[in-house]
């Protein structure tokens, strides 16, 4: 439990600070419990929760039946009894069968109680492909939740946000979708473990400035979008990068102040482009900046096809080379 | 009330009245039972006696305060369906036939014993002292339910079937987190309640809630009102093996209870809420009983349901059973009894004179309470439908 003691800071994994954050929280509210599918002994089949039963108890960090929806709506239930439960989701695939419940009963309790019942809940789901799966466990689903009023969806793209995202997202009294990076999951970065987050849970940040055109990205394709400034750098391109980190709300000032600054925007994530984040933000964009725009907002993503089998990942995924082209194509204007 | 139902139907085939092809008002020699139709106090058997000491204090007093809960009850209903009828609400869900079912289990409950309903549970609802009032809202449109769950211990209604089921499941597991199980205190030993029909033991989250259940030991108690009728479903639609039975395969103890019975519903979930709050585990009552009215206002039972069966559950009425148990002990004079009809009909007026005058809610109220904190679209939709709206008082 040192992890929130000392501030001097740390390398650690994304995976290393999701289970710091939510040990931090852990520690500072007793209400706070974990469910899911082999999160106890096993730390969850991507050890994010390591340790944390050992140490908290069976009590505080369950290993659930195996059903989803039976998760979500005990978790609701917890949150009705003054818990905070954070429910992981094994993979993005397997939401579905909770969907209902998130849905019908997570994202409306508080609006349709008049506002005398909270759900202070967090659901925790990796995402993304890239990782060589079978079927179900590569998806980028993100879209299906930021589209339902109630819902709060983040995503991290860095340890630091990790830590302080995971932390902010159980202190969050409104339920909040977490989105995790999953084939980011070992990427190492410092965590400061001060006192005070570096940004609200809804902030987007500028990862690199630029003045050409405004690429925005979260999560898994945060890293992508900065290796594709530093490459368009060496081609005398200035690319700014915009971490959204929260897809609803969208932090709508620092995604305009941006755009209208290089008069130019792509959006690049992995989910199937058709009514994704993408085309929200492009309505966004065109609408709010309109006069400062030199180019149509372009987007690059996954294919509007179901998840490919892996084989194909390398070029259903936008990769270095498709969102460059992307820059390119808008430059081009 | 009920008048609607066996009528027939104005655009379709007259009701018939051929005997039903199968016999579903016979709950079997296990079903518990105290009264039987005729309003006599069955002797001890092998099914109903193991819950006969849940009745030992239920003495004059509280038999004829059961009465006049079924009463104000049926009478809350109808006030409902009236309205709905004359254009004050949009839908009513009616509880014809199972005002026993309901108050037996909800006086069966304690203060902090936590209630999960579906949208039908009018009967629970009262007995844990929630103003009727309080469930037209939903129904005319002005919110979409709106009480305070907490103050009753009474959630809100839900309407997709079966997901408060695994609320329930979940809520009992945080009662036992915070140590509120077993600990001999009547006052603060804590059971949940779960209800649904026999349309939602289909559902998945009904199986799931069941196992989350059984699993953690948790305390609580589903309570299946067996109505036979999943809108113009019967039984064998839903089940092949009926609801208390599968309990077993749960891990869970199941039992049958006359659902018009109003003492064999109140001394069976006794024991089932006493098994739950002393960390005895979940248990799973079936209510056998019957959908008198139809479905919701918006349904027409003749379309797939004979009228003879309606018939035969008439003579079982729950009220009717209970009057004649109160007149067998002299307890049912004609002055009492008026006294209880002019209180339901006083409740009635109330109802509806408040019903009426539910005022529509400000529209710029539909944006609050989207989210607890600030939500800037939440925020930027409203301030733009203001000043929309605006731009016409301006003009």
């Amino acid at each position: 439990m040192s992890a929130s003691t000392g501030a001097a800071p740390q390398k650690m994994t994304i995976a290393k600070a999701l289970n710091a954050g939510m040990r931090t929280a852990m520690e500072d509210d007793p209400k706070v419990v974990l469910l899911g599918e082999d999160i106890g002994k096993l730390g969850g089949v991507f050890r994010i929760t390591e340790g944390l039963q050992k140490d908290f108890g069976e009590d505080r960090v369950l290993d659930t039946p195996l059903a989803e929806s039976g998760i979500m709506g005990t978790a609701v239930g917890l949150a009705l009894r003054g818990y905070r439960p954070v429910v992981e989701i094994q993979f993005d695939g397997f939401v579905y069968p909770a969907f209902d419940q998130i849905i019908s009963q997570v994202s409306k309790m508080h609006y349709r109680s008049l506002g005398h019942l909270r759900l202070p809940m967090v659901i925790r789901i990796p995402y993304g492909g890239g990782i060589g799966a079978v079927e179900h466990h590569s998806e980028s689903n993100e879209a299906y939740f930021a589209h339902t009023a109630g819902l709060r969806v983040v995503t991290c793209s860095s340890a630091e946000d990790a830590y302080w995202m995971m932390q902010q997202a159980i202190a969050s009294d409104d339920p909040v979708v977490f989105y995790e990076p999953k084939r980011r999951y070992h990427e190492r970065g410092e965590v400061e473990l001060g006192e005070d987050a570096p940004h609200g849970l809804h902030d987007a940040v500028v990862r690199a400035e630029g003045t050409d055109v405004t690429l925005l990205a979260y999560g898994p394709m945060v890293k992508t979008a900065m290796i594709a400034a530093q490459a368009a750098e060496a081609e005398g391109r200035s690319v700014e990068v915009v971490d959204l980190r929260s897809l609803s709300p969208l932090d709508v000032p620092t995604i305009l102040a941006s755009v209208e600054k290089t008069g130019r925007a792509v959006v690049a994530h992995e989910a199937q482009t058709f009514l994704g984040m993408g085309a929200e933000l492009a309505a966004l964009i065109q609408h709010e900046a309109f006069y400062h725009l030199e180019a149509p907002v372009i987007r690059v993503g996954g294919y509007n096809i179901p998840y490919p089998p892996s084989r194909h990942e390398e070029v259903f995924l936008p990769d270095l080379d498709r969102v460059l082209d992307a820059v390119d194509r808008s430059l081009a204007y | 009330m009920s008048d609607d139902v066996v009528a027939p139907v104005e655009n379709g085939a007259p009701a018939t009245h051929e005997p039903p092809a199968r016999d579903i008002t016979d709950g079997g020699p296990e079903m518990v039972q105290f009264l039987d139709a005729e309003g006599q106090r069955l002797p001890l058997n092998e099914a109903n006696s193991p819950y006969a000491e849940y009745l030992d204090d239920v003495d004059d007093e509280q038999l004829r305060s059961l009465y006049r809960d079924l009463v104000l009850v049926r009478r809350v209903d109808a006030e409902g369906h009236a309205l709905q009828r004359q254009g004050e609400l949009g839908l009513w869900p009616s509880l014809l036939g199972q005002e026993a079912a309901q108050v037996g289990a909800g006086r069966a409950m304690r203060p902090q014993d936590y209630a999960f309903p579906g949208y039908r549970e009018h009967g629970v609802a009262w007995c844990k002292g929630v103003d009727p009032i309080n469930l037209l809202g939903m129904f005319r449109g002005v919110n979409h339910g709106g009480w305070d769950s907490n103050e009753n211990n009474f959630h809100l209604y839900t309407i997709v079937i079966g997901n408060q089921m695994l609320h329930a499941s979940g809520y009992a597991l945080g009662v036992q987190k915070d140590g509120l199980v077993g600990t001999g205190d009547p006052e603060r030993d804590t059971a949940v309640m779960a209800f649904t029909g026999d349309g939602g033991t289909a559902q998945g989250d009904y199986n799931e809630a069941l196992v989350f259940a059984s699993v953690a030991h948790s305390p609580v108690v589903f309570f299946v009102q067996n109505n036979h009728w999943a809108i113009s479903e019967p039984n064998e639609k839903q089940f092949t093996i009926p609801p208390y039975q599968r309990a077993r395969g749960f891990g869970l103890p199941g039992v049958r209870v006359d659902g018009n019975d109003v003492l064999a519903s109140l001394a069976v979930t006794r024991a089932a809420l006493d098994r739950a709050r002393s960390g005895g585990g979940p248990t799973l009552i079936e209510a056998f009983t019957y959908r008198m009215g139809a479905h919701t206002t918006s349904d027409d039972p003749t379309k797939y349901r004979i009228a003879a069966e309606v018939d035969v559950w008439k003579k079982k009425d729950p009220i009717d059973r209970l009057r004649k148990h109160l007149d067998s002990k002299g307890l049912a004079d004609q002055e009492w009894l008026e006294a209880i009809d002019a209180e339901a009909d006083e409740l009635a007026l109330r109802i509806r004179r408040e019903c009426q005058q539910m005022p529509n809610p400000p529209h710029e109220e539909m944006f609050d309470q989207v989210y607890v904190d600030h939500h800037p679209l939440v925020e930027r939709e409203r301030q733009e439908f203001m000043a929309y709206q605006a731009s016409f008082e301006e003009d």
